[in-house]
């Protein structure tokens, strides 16, 4: 066996076996999903569309839609997995929202990128796709003159077909449960701070991208463990098409090519951030309620690590943070490249 | 300015997509007072072809042409350009300059500027040409061979057949000879041309010649018209109206609402290629006419040199930066780390008080073991190092480089790192052939810990082989020819022997404003030293990396140390 997965074919052939698999599972769920309100209709040739999966999310999702909207997304795709506390009733309502909801297991459905992939095959196919969590806030380069359709025509002026976002986490200075924020108010308001290099990166050679590992949490939550903490490289745009698959959340995808962000020859290819705004004070009762239903990744195992730590009262802030800025800040720090996008 | 001129200005204007921004363009030529011919992609829809020549109806100037299919590198663009330039000159035969734009070229001054600044000197040819035997900026590694082979596929669509058929030719050496009288050049594919030099390149007598050789050259509507021009005009400047911007691959740069302020210094009359939904850009460009038209020349200087940045960033990257989307192969980095840095092998094991005392002479920050398997010993032994590092050894030693070119690169002060043979030396072929580490090595000294390490001797044993055989390994690759970084090595009893001056040669190296060693800390007892070594020869090791014939004890006594 060692030897057969030496040959680059072989590879080649069991990738492909997975990305069919994994298409297939998608179309086999499909049925998990029931439609509450769908405008799919709307959907016009070039328009860039957000893809989203979410529970108990409500009082995010304002702000969420806002910005996304501000950025040029034409349409959101969301799926509704059995929230209680009136998502479904705030997005059926919106005018560019098609809504699915399910009480299916959210593990069952690999952590709702069978969803996901349905999704996008179904109505993603020749559009940018971007999918993200509520929680997450794209940043490239230019945001603030350039809408999301000048990037995706670039990329697709220079052959691109995806575009590579890490996953920044953002913390406030001080507990956690004390950084409230309120109902449609940016959470980057209150959750100001980051780490500036604390990363890790190594190449997975077998699907091609980079897995990159670190940050506060690694720091403060699995210090036990550190090996063990969550992957933060991101690939959530991408141009569909009817043979592309999430293989694991929006880590990395198939065929191997779309992971391929990066430049091995000492050049830097474009790339952005997805601030993630994870922890403010509705982490505290949201890990303790995920802990109960172990519906994330590796058995909830960072749910785990976050509430052991919230009840000793962790700070995520050290005196070596950063407070965030704007996007000329990150791409200073190297956490960002605006590649040969001037 | 000659007075009398009158500049009447054609412009052939090559659209292929994005309709509704060549006619918002189309309509900026024809206010200007130029004549417009159209010419639209076959391959554009007829639907929206209609509607271009709809929005344009109102509009005298403005003819549109024959349409071809046109793909990018074939001569089909060439005969558009032809075609259209016919037609324009045909229709309004008053016509003195024609100039060649796309339905993406932006003009960014008022059209009579242009036609003042062009009425300066009304015979002049503004074209780009430059000898192919000269041009070093093509893309693709085609230079001359745009020329000598057959280029009958599409370079897009057919790349597979494209490139095997090029390779065919060139094991079959394939040599086409250029039409007699003709010496190839090459430029921008938007030029500026006189209606009298165009006329004569249309309507050369053996143009049929010329088409039928242009017509499987490479890109030819980037040497066709820089060619012949070179046959029917004396009066050739060099020089594109159009700022057009290339990078690295050949594609062109596109224009956005931030570029406003540059654009409108660069003075260029025209810019592409336009981002079509970039409002102000659109808005703000042409710059109103003031009436009294302006004639100075463009000044891209400044525009280049932005590009060029870009180009820089997109090709070589940043030294030392490691991250999502630059992930340099080894060897292939650029520039390993981001700034100097310092690594001392050794003195911290002959001086137990080193680093405290190090940190006084230099403005570097200076850490401990950093690679040390216990711990990151980061200054101050602080949880958390510059950047919010971790502090974690098994963090650091997933991704030891990326620890190390991480921390470098976050702070503005040098860095000084303790290191030794227990320490992690997944790094040692990184840093060698670094040429930003500064190191000074001096080996064997971490025998001296032993010594007073009050362990069974069956485990000095143990760790001394173990520790000997690291860093024979680590010698060998500072012994390689590979080496880059600024090494300083010596052996235990050669660096006793002077320890002043090399400690100041190597502070005076990574900190020309170090403060000069007066008196050097406290060293380690070294008696019963070869007392210890003895034993651990007769106890079957062999002790190496003393140096060859280490100085006598008394020699080696700490009291001529600090006597010094």
């Amino acid at each position: 066996m060692q030897g057969l997965t030496a040959r680059p074919l072989v590879n080649r052939l069991r990738r492909r076996a997975e990305r069919q698999r994994l298409i297939a599972r998608g179309i086999r769920r499909r049925n998990a999903l029931r439609p509450v309100a769908i405008r799919t209709a709307q959907i016009a040739r070039e328009d860039i569309l957000c893809l989203a999966t979410l529970r108990d999310e409500r009082a995010r999702l304002p702000y969420f839609l806002d910005y996304y909207r501000n950025l040029g997304v034409r349409h959101f795709l969301m799926v509704d997995n059995a929230s209680r506390d009136g998502s479904s009733d705030y997005l059926r309502v919106q005018p560019d929202v098609s809504l699915w909801w399910t009480d299916h297991s959210y593990k069952g459905a690999r952590f709702g990128m069978d969803w996901i992939n349905w999704l996008l095959l179904r109505h993603g196919r020749g559009h940018w796709c971007l999918t993200v969590d509520p929680d997450e806030f794209l940043v490239y380069p230019h945001m603030e003159h350039r809408p999301l359709s000048a990037l995706t025509s670039w990329l697709d002026a220079t052959g691109r077909r995806s575009f590579p976002a890490m996953l920044l986490d953002m913390y406030p200075k001080g507990p956690i449960e004390d950084a409230i924020c309120a109902e449609g108010q940016n959470p980057f308001d209150v959750a100001r701070f980051f780490d500036p290099a604390n990363y890790s990166i190594q190449k997975n050679p077998y699907f091609g991208n980079l897995w990159i590992q670190g940050g506060p949490r690694t720091r403060a939550f699995f210090t036990h463990d550190p090996l063990s903490g969550p992957a933060l490289n991101k690939i959530p745009l991408v141009k569909w098409s009817a043979r592309y698959a999430y293989v694991s959340s929006t880590h990395m995808l198939l065929p191997r090519g779309l992971n391929l962000v990066y430049d091995e020859d000492g050049g830097e290819q474009v790339s952005g951030c997805l601030l993630h705004a994870k922890f403010l004070s509705s982490f505290t009762t949201k890990s303790a309620e995920e802990l109960d239903r172990r519906q994330h990744y590796g058995n909830s195992q960072e749910y785990r690590a976050y509430h052991a730590g919230l009840h000793q009262g962790v700070q995520l802030w050290c005196s070596e943070s950063r407070e965030f800025r704007d996007w000329r800040q990150l791409e200073d720090l190297g956490l960002i490249s605006r590649g040969n996008w001037a | 300015m000659k007075a009398g001129v009158q500049v009447r200005l054609g412009v052939v204007l090559l659209c292929h997509d994005d309709l509704g921004l060549a006619a918002r363009l189309a309509r900026v030529w024809a206010d200007g007072g130029a004549r417009v011919a159209i010419h639209v992609d076959a391959k554009v829809p007829a639907r929206k072809d209609a509607s271009l020549r709809r929005a344009l109806a109102d509009c005298d100037g403005v003819i549109f042409t024959r349409r071809h299919r046109c793909s990018w590198g074939r001569f089909s663009l060439v005969r558009a350009t032809q075609d259209a330039a016919e037609d324009l000159l045909d229709r309004f035969s008053d016509t003195t300059h024609v100039y060649l734009a796309s339905g993406a070229c932006l003009p960014l001054r008022p059209v009579a500027e242009l036609t003042a600044y062009l009425a300066a000197d009304p015979d002049r040819d503004h074209i780009e040409s430059v000898s192919s035997h000269d041009v070093g900026w093509t893309v693709g590694g085609l230079n001359e061979e745009r020329f000598t082979l057959f280029f009958p596929f599409d370079w897009k669509r057919r790349r597979w057949l494209f490139d095997r058929f090029v390779d065919w030719q060139r094991r079959r050496r394939i040599c086409r000879r250029m039409p007699a009288g003709l010496s190839p050049h090459l430029g921008s594919q938007w030029w500026c041309l006189t209606a009298r030099t165009l006329r004569a390149i249309l309507d050369d007598p053996r143009r049929a010649e010329f088409d039928r050789f242009f017509r499987f050259t490479w890109i030819p509507d980037e040497s066709y018209f820089q060619t012949l021009v070179r046959r029917h005009s004396s009066n050739v400047e060099s020089w594109s109206l159009t700022m057009a911007k290339f990078d690295h691959t050949g594609r062109p740069y596109s224009l956005y609402d931030d570029h406003v302020d540059m654009l409108a210094e660069s003075r260029c009359f025209v810019a592409r290629k336009v981002w079509p939904g970039a409002a102000r850009l659109l808005s703000h460009f042409p710059l109103p006419d003031q009436g009294q038209p302006q004639v100075d020349p463009p000044q891209p200087a400044r525009v280049s040199r932005i590009i060029n940045q870009t180009v820089r960033r997109r090709v070589l990257g940043r030294p030392g930066l490691y991250m999502q989307s630059r992930f340099p192969r080894k060897d292939a980095e650029n520039g390993k780390t981001s700034a100097p840095y310092a690594v001392i092998q050794g003195l911290a094991d002959l001086f137990p008080g080193f680093e405290p005392w190090l940190q006084k002479h230099l403005s570097c920050q200076v850490h401990g073991h950093l690679l040390g398997p216990e711990g990151v010993e980061f200054a101050g032994r602080a949880r958390t190092g510059p950047g919010a590092i971790s502090a974690d050894p098994l963090i650091r030693d997933r991704d030891p480089q990326g620890f190390l070119t991480s921390l470098i690169r976050i702070t503005d002060r040098t860095q000084v790192l303790q290191f030794s043979p227990r320490d992690n030396q997944a790094l040692n072929w990184f840093m060698a052939t670094d040429p930003n580490a500064h190191m000074l090595v001096v080996t064997g000294a971490w025998k001296l810990p032993l010594l007073h390490s009050d362990m069974p001797f069956d485990d000095v044993r143990r760790v001394f082989a173990q520790l000997q055989r690291t860093e024979l390994e680590q010698l060998e690759v500072l012994n390689s020819l590979w080496v880059r970084a600024r090494l300083h090595h010596h052996d235990l009893g050669d660096f006793l022997l002077n320890p002043k001056p090399i400690l100041q040669d190597f502070l005076l190296q990574i900190d020309p404003h170090s403060v000069p060693i007066t008196t050097l800390p406290a060293m380690r007892d070294l008696t019963g030293l070869d007392q210890m070594l003895r034993r651990l020869r007769n106890a079957g090791l062999r002790p190496r990396l003393m140096g060859e014939d280490l100085p006598p004890i008394e020699l080696l006594s700490p009291e001529r140390a600090a006597a010094e």
